[in-house]
């Protein structure tokens, strides 16, 4: 298989997802198999062609420097998990 | 006309009643609602019902109809997939993260239909963050097919889709990164419309990739998705990739003749992979639009078979990083259990993701990890490209694409259940559309073995009107998109 | 430690806060100092489904920033994704600008003891700032305020070319001068509208590989950046003298203890993952776009300098001295402009002498001083037509400085009209010969300094305000007897 319980683990630190120990089995599985799929990719001869990012031309619209939003902390903490404050709350971050 | 006759009319009709005051908006909420419950325990098509909220919009309704007698939408529901944040309602994008987040703001689609005076009938069921082809990936269970409910009714938009196809709802929206729209469309027997790239503002519709999603919608006919096109489409300054023309409505080209339009027949489409039965439906329909006038050209997509390779390194890369927002701070679900900062996190998100979620994640983060960022992302970003060239090229000898949907008709529940990377490989006809941005609708064209069959309609940039003129000349020229699954007919049972 | 046998190697990487009202991608503001969270918008907060968009502004100022500094304007940059969790950082990514910056190369002119050094800038691009964590008073837990998540920042990187503490501290002064002089960011350092990152190596004299380097964060000022580097080079010198080895690290410098230290949280191998934010097409800049920010540019320091030097005949240093800061330039652009026909190196010696001390003594900023441009102007052209001597206006000066007053009415008020009336000066010199005739045998004997004790003497009877060259003139005519 292409990809290594290892790598199932790497990612899942890099993506910040706990994972069981049946669920990346599982993945390696799945993993591998869209990697397959994305192998055929390799062989095609793209040396002349820019990478699209982008569909169609347009490039970014720029909005004007106004201040358009008013303070809606009341709302917006409304949904959140634990606030204190006004401050949204989370285990001690180490510096 | 009686009113369950009514409910199973287009926009035009359920207006013109609302107009001539044969029913109060009040009353028409009332019966959809009616049909919602007596059909959600089978169809499980809707996350969220809230006959309270939905009455009181309807109430509204009913006093903008009297302040604004020339709107012509005012009080005709519409069901909303429940990836568009609407204020006050729940918004779960059908998964456990977000089970209980009631969105603070409306995203730019529910706004704009809010404005005319739509009626939100219900929020309606998906696959989770809009990955998967079957809706079986949501957090709230599977919606099933009204016409065999064994079936799936297709995915992303599968609630939308089975919502509209059994009469719950004249409308609905939807949205389509790599088929959302069109193959639940197919599968269930309506039409349903994705735009051009940048055409509908993404404003508040939760994203998964952001460069492939579009927002849509689901209708009865073409003639009413060009209607709701009309109101959705436009420059939206919140939405940096939303692009600012002044086309014409789409409505007003609808009744252009199509004789002499140019049908490109990609011969790489018709081969194997393609079912018998759906492929048989398809070039009928093609033959249908020949002997309305159009001229058949057959055309050459060398570098689709690309696109689902390329589809699962660019859309699964970008829904890594779209989804990082989603880390029990400011909302949505929170692990119970955690003992410091990377735990929170872990936790909060092993738990709020389904399999498939995590799956994407994983892989996304995976390519665009280092060492692996130029061998498949940028590679993939390349053959995007060369798909893209594929249609402009095709675009020289022909109008529109037209094709299949989806190789087959729906599936089985639960067909993939062990294998889900074998269901990727079915959005091959689908996914190369949003690669390139372009505009394509599915409509309804046959049925095989009893399960609807649609026939897609792709178009150069920005020709959603010219899609829309061709399938509503095949629709007044056929009756299928009349058909309706017999135990939703709407006749009470 | 035997520093002379290393060379030190630094690059600086700056963050300035872009002075615009609203945000980088959203429409909230970016006033400094608001309730927490009352300034983060579903953007800043990164909520489901609403997406970045430019502010056009926060594009404009760094073009402005690129034509200051003569880089190359990228006519298409792209906006990146830096992915990375951490609760300041709402998204759970960065939008930055990676593989194509908005700014490309480009150069600053710095001052330092041994002379002048141009410093090669390597990019400056366009991102967020980040939010803040408060680690007090919440029973073990940190509290996250996200009104600074979105503020724009210009990233201004060099080459590593600085060669000392002294230099790195030079090249953060000019540049900090720099983007206040094009007003493009506000420069206070305590609210972190200028911060530096340090990039800090060390290798042996004439290596010609770069030493492995670490990087000190957030210096917020130029003694902090002058004290971390000096400690990082003294760390790293005698690390390496002592048989060890510099590990490529993040550290912080803590001005308390006056040292360095690594800041292991952030070492956990990151892999930001980068790639072309997908909700930002291409950020384009036009030509025209480019020639509208130009024409809209104020004249520059460097430029000025050398004007001030041609044109009005300024010393190399006094010039300097007048466009080394955006208050100094403003200073003199108004003090020139309001004492129309007083010689301009009398207002630059005024400006450099005077006032520079009148600030220094009582410790305050150009901005804050007593004596406005207008002012002083008012001052110099009294001296300059004649009506009080450079002694007078000095003693002006302080009173001014330290009761206020228009000049005018001083000079009235307290009799202070210089005496330029030759009759009346006349008379006062007769009377002083008369009264010394020893004196003047002197002088008419040949001992010259004894005109000296008549100036004084004449200067002390009109208690200062005989004009002096007039006086020399008479006093000699006098002197030199009939």
């Amino acid at each position: 298989m292409r990809f290594t319980e290892e790598d199932v683990r790497r990612v899942a630190r890099l993506s910040r997802l706990a994972l069981e120990p049946k669920e990346i089995k599982g993945f390696q599985l799945d993993l591998s198999q869209i990697l397959d799929l994305a192998e055929k990719l390799l062989a095609i001869d793209t040396s002349k062609v820019e990478p699209l990012a982008h569909p169609g031309s347009s490039s970014v619209f720029l909005r004007p420097d106004v201040v358009t939003e008013i303070n809606q902390r009341e709302a917006f903490q409304a949904v959140a998990p634990e606030v204190d404050r006004g401050l949204y709350l989370v285990p001690r971050v180490v510096e | 006309m009686s009113l369950t006759e009514l409910l199973n009319q287009g926009l035009l009709e359920i207006s013109a009643a609302l107009g001539r005051r044969e029913v109060s908006a009040v009353e028409l909420a009332t019966a959809y609602l009616d049909r919602i419950d007596q059909a959600q325990p089978e169809l499980n098509a809707f996350i969220t019902v809230d006959r309270k909220h939905t009455l009181q919009e309807a109430a509204l309704a009913d006093e903008m109809r009297v302040a604004s007698p020339d709107l012509p939408w005012v009080g005709i529901p519409i069901a909303q997939k429940d990836l568009f944040c609407a204020k006050g309602w729940r918004t779960t994008a059908g998964s456990r993260m977000l089970e209980n987040f009631i969105s603070p703001y409306d995203a730019h689609v529910v706004e704009q239909l809010n404005r005319q005076g739509f009626v939100t009938l219900g929020r309606a069921n998906m696959d989770e963050f809009a990955m998967g082809s079957s809706n079986e990936n949501s957090f709230f269970g599977p919606v099933k097919n009204p016409w065999d409910l064994t079936r799936v009714p297709g995915g992303s938009s599968g609630g939308s889709a089975a919502a509209v196809a059994a009469g719950l709802a004249p409308a609905a929206t939807g949205t389509d990164t790599g088929g959302s729209i069109r193959q639940p469309a197919a599968w269930c027997g309506i039409s349903g419309i994705k735009p051009t790239y940048g055409r509908v503002s993404r404003y508040g519709m939760i994203a998964y990739a952001s460069s492939l999603d579009q927002a849509g919608m689901f209708a009865r006919s073409a003639q009413d998705l060009a209607l709701l096109m009309d109101v959705i489409s436009g420059h939206d300054p919140r939405d940096a990739t939303s692009v600012n023309r002044q086309d014409a409505p789409c409505s007003h080209g609808l009744h252009q003749p199509i004789r002499g339009l140019r049908v490109g027949i990609p011969k790489q489409w018709f081969g194997k992979g393609l079912s018998d039965g759906v492929k048989a439906v398809v070039e009928s329909a093609i033959q249908e639009l020949l002997a309305l006038g159009c001229e058949g050209v057959e055309i050459d997509l060398p570098m689709s078979e690309q696109a689902i390779p390329a589809y699962y390194v660019i859309a699964p890369a970008e829904a890594s990083s779209n989804l990082s927002r989603f880390d029990g701070v400011r909302f949505g679900h929170r692990a119970a259990q955690y003992k410091d900062l990377g735990e929170l996190y872990e936790h909060s998100r092993g738990e709020g993701f389904g399999p498939e979620v995590k799956r994407r994640i994983l892989m996304g983060s995976y390519v665009l990890s280092h060492g692996y960022y130029d061998a498949y992302y940028l590679q993939a970003q390349r053959v995007r490209r060369l798909i893209a060239n594929d249609f402009e090229r095709a675009f020289e000898r022909c109008d529109v694409i037209a094709g299949p949907v989806a190789p087959t008709t729906a599936f089985p529940l639960g067909s993939f259940g062990a294998d889900p990377v074998q269901m990727y490989l079915a959005d091959l006809y689908t996914i190369p559309v949003n690669l390139a941005g372009l505009p394509a609708l599915s409509v309804p064209a046959g049925f095989d073995h009893g399960l609807p069959v649609g026939l897609q309609l792709i178009g150069p940039w920005w020709e959603e009107t010219r899609l829309l003129q061709m399938a509503h000349a095949f629709q007044t020229a056929t009756d299928w998109h009349t058909k309706r699954p017999a135990s939703y007919s709407g006749v009470t049972q | 430690m035997t520093q002379k046998n290393w060379e030190v190697v630094i690059g600086l990487e700056t963050h300035a806060q872009l002075s615009t009202l609203s945000k980088i991608f959203s429409g909230a503001s970016t006033a400094f100092g608001a309730e927490p969270n009352t300034q983060a918008c579903p953007v800043d907060l990164g909520f489901p489904g609403v997406l970045p968009v430019p502010n056009r502004a926060a594009v404009e100022r760094a073009i402005r920033f690129g034509l200051a500094v003569g880089a190359h304007i990228a006519p298409v940059s792209i906006f990146a994704r830096k992915n990375y969790f951490y609760p300041d950082l709402p998204k759970g990514y960065q939008i930055s600008q990676m593989e194509l910056p908005v700014v490309q190369g480009g150069s600053l002119r710095i001052q330092t003891k041994a002379g002048e050094k141009v410093v090669n800038l390597t990019r400056a691009h366009l991102e967020e700032d980040a939010g803040k964590s408060l680690h007090e008073d919440f029973q073990g837990q940190s509290g996250i305020d996200l009104n600074r998540a979105g503020t724009p920042l210009l990233e201004i990187v060099t080459e590593p070319e600085m060669r000392s503490s002294e230099e790195a501290v030079a090249y953060a002064r000019a540049l900090h001068a720099l983007v206040r002089w094009i007003e493009i960011c506000d420069g206070n350092m305590q609210e972190g509208s200028f911060r530096c990152d340090a990039n800090v190596s060390v290798r042996p004299l004439g290596q010609k590989e770069f030493g492995t380097r670490c990087e000190i964060k957030n210096l917020n000022s130029f003694r902090f950046l002058e004290r971390a580097i000096e400690f990082e080079i003294k760390r790293q010198i005698e690390l390496i003298e002592d048989g060890g080895k510099v590990v490529q690290e993040t550290r912080l410098y803590d001005p308390d203890r006056d040292e360095t230290r690594s800041m292991r949280s952030k070492e956990d191998a990151h892999d930001y993952r980068y790639f072309p934010d997908p909700d930002l097409p291409p950020l384009c800049v036009s030509t025209e776009w480019i020639a509208e920010v130009a024409a809209g540019m104020p004249e520059l320091p460097e430029v000025r300098k050398v004007r001030y030097e041609t044109e009005l005949g300024l010393s190399a240093y006094d010039a300097g001295l007048l466009t080394a800061t955006r208050e100094a330039g403003e200073y003199f652009e108004a003090l020139q402009s309001a004492a129309k026909g007083v010689d301009a190196k009398l207002c630059a010696n005024w400006v450099n002498g005077e006032l520079s001390a009148a600030l220094n003594r009582a410790g305050l900023e150009l901005t804050d001083a007593k004596v406005s441009a207008t002012k002083l102007a008012g001052l110099l052209v009294r001296v300059g037509d004649g009506t009080i001597s450079g002694k007078i206006a000095k003693e002006l000066f302080e009173i001014m400085w330290s009761e206020g007053g228009e000049v005018d009415a001083l000079i009235e008020s307290r009799g202070l009209r210089q005496i330029s009336d030759t009759g009346a000066l006349e008379v006062v010199l007769k009377e002083l010969i008369s009264k010394h005739p020893t004196q003047v045998e002197e002088y008419r004997g040949g001992k010259e300094k004894v005109f000296g004790f008549f100036v004084g003497q004449a200067m002390k009877a009109t208690q200062g305000k005989a004009n002096p060259a007039q006086l020399n003139e008479l006093l000699k005519i006098l002197l030199a007897g009939d």
